[in-house]
């Protein structure tokens, strides 16, 4: 993996002249977990959309960069709401999926370690439907993980899990993406509060820095300070019109 | 096994009320002949039948076969290149305006009175179901899948055969399902323009001779032999495309 950049995006969005977001500035600083909250429908994912090169529906006045001034694409990796596996494969297709669109041979074995990794190893040979819900997101992950970007985009991707299984995949990715430059469009306060270095207020009004619990991430669910900041960045939701 | 049941017991049901008819009405035999007579009639002209059926089976086999492989191929080509999409797509939405019962004549003309003139018709008139239903499906691509390639820096051929093609296996399979009821159709039809064999050219031959009874085993046959490749098609499809 080469050096994480930090994240740049600034302007404004429209689809089809309905104003989506803006103006806005969002700053990511290299090698952190910058997560974005917000309520739905305020342009967030969006916003990561736009980061990945997608969006060709999106009119976008403004400006996307990496910190290091070179261009993003090649450097980013995505990791949506949906788990996104093919049914037809079995996991370990899966996840080196990314090498065989590519026209390169897959990692199996660099596939067993990062499936070990995030505990699949039992299941590489299973097809998604054979997955619980949890299952299908840490295969996302791992997915994501051989990817090996420097930057690593979620978009909601934990939603879905039951309360357990969220906190656990939480945990997981916390600590398989460390390092990397992470922008995590999320809804949760609970989740940005564990997972945030920095956290990014995004409302129809703009977007704000919330200071974050120096506490290292993930943070315990149950410590006060987590819960304290959890409980001040709902407030700020509900407060935000 | 209760549709088992359910499927003899309507089969039945048809078959007794079709004796009652005849035999209500005292319809003559080369009007309406009963179940009993043209059972019979299968049963004794087995050999005569058979032969027919077979040369029929090839011709429906074949037909299937190229105007599935045919319709594939055009299916992603149709899919890889918008070029091929506005320049064919005009023309095979024109094709189908020409009816392919009137093409009948002209393909026993072109390919003789043989084998190939049926495998034709049944080719042409599977070729735009398949072709359609592929095509449909593989321009229905999951977006979400699309991007997650995009953002992995796919090569878009390998997007195609990797999860276009693959994604989009359950509309050729809803095509083939179709195919299979419509191939019979083709190659009965190009038998009753002209040919020396099959089960279309012994029920034309009966018909003249007024052996209906004849010609009523020959089109159970002809049925039994669709549902069967209908069948075949459909178990085919389940277990590599549907789960």
């Amino acid at each position: 993996m080469t050096a994480p950049p930090a994240l740049h995006l600034s302007g404004r969005a429209t689809i089809d002249g309905a104003p989506i977001f803006g103006p806005i500035s969002i700053d990511a600083p290299p090698g952190e977990w910058t997560c974005l909250l917000g309520p739905s429908g305020v342009g967030k994912s969006t916003v990561l959309r736009l980061l990945a090169g997608l969006g060709d529906e999106v009119a976008f006045d403004g400006k996307v960069a990496a910190g290091d001034g070179a261009p993003l694409g090649g450097r980013v990796a995505l990791m949506a709401q949906a788990d996104l596996l093919m049914p037809w494969l079995d996991v370990t297709a899966n996840v080196t999926l990314g090498a065989r669109l590519r026209g390169m041979a897959p990692q199996r074995g660099r596939a067993s370690e990062v499936l070990g990794r995030v505990g699949l190893a039992d299941h590489a040979a299973k097809r998604p439907h054979a997955l619980s819900g949890g299952q299908r997101q840490r295969a996302a992950l791992a997915r994501t993980l051989i990817e090996d970007r420097p930057v690593v985009l979620l978009d909601e991707p934990f939603s879905a899990l039951d309360a357990r299984s969220r906190a656990l995949m939480q945990d997981l990715a916390a600590e398989v993406l460390a390092g990397r430059t992470v922008l995590h469009v999320t809804h949760d306060a609970a989740e940005a509060a564990r997972l945030g270095h920095n956290v990014l207020l995004m409302t129809s009004g703009g977007v704000s820095c919330v200071t974050s619990p120096a506490a290292p991430t993930p943070r315990l669910y149950d410590a006060p300070e987590t819960l304290g900041f959890q409980g001040r960045l709902l407030r700020l939701l509900m407060e935000a019109r | 096994m209760r549709r088992t049941v359910h499927i003899t017991g309507v089969a039945l049901v048809s078959l007794l009320a079709w004796q009652a008819g005849v035999t209500l009405a005292d319809l003559p035999r080369f009007i309406l002949p009963g179940p009993d007579l043209v059972f019979v009639t299968l049963w004794t002209s087995r050999a005569l039948i058979a032969e027919h059926a077979l040369v029929t089976a090839a011709e429906v086999l074949l037909g299937l076969g190229l105007g599935a492989a045919l319709g594939f191929a055009s299916a992603i080509l149709l899919a890889a290149s918008p070029l091929a999409r506005s320049v064919l797509r005009p023309m095979l939405v024109f094709s189908q305006a020409v009816p392919v019962f009137a093409l009948a004549p002209i393909l026993t003309l072109w390919l003789g009175y043989g084998l190939w003139s049926k495998v034709a018709m049944a080719l042409l008139i599977i070729y735009f179901p398949v072709t359609s239903a592929f095509f449909d499906a593989l321009m229905r691509t999951p977006p979400g899948w699309l991007e997650l390639a995009r953002v992995m820096n796919a090569l878009p051929g390998r997007t195609l055969w990797r999860i276009r093609v693959p994604a989009a296996m359950p509309g050729f399979a809803s095509g083939l399902r179709l195919a299979a009821v419509y191939a019979p159709i083709g190659a009965i039809i190009g038998e009753w323009v002209g040919a020396s064999q099959g089960l279309g050219y012994l029920m034309l031959l009966a018909n003249g001779r007024a052996k209906i009874d004849l010609m009523f085993a020959a089109l159970i046959v002809l049925a039994v032999l669709t549902l069967l490749l209908h069948a075949a098609v459909d178990v085919v499809c389940r277990r590599l495309w549907d789960g």
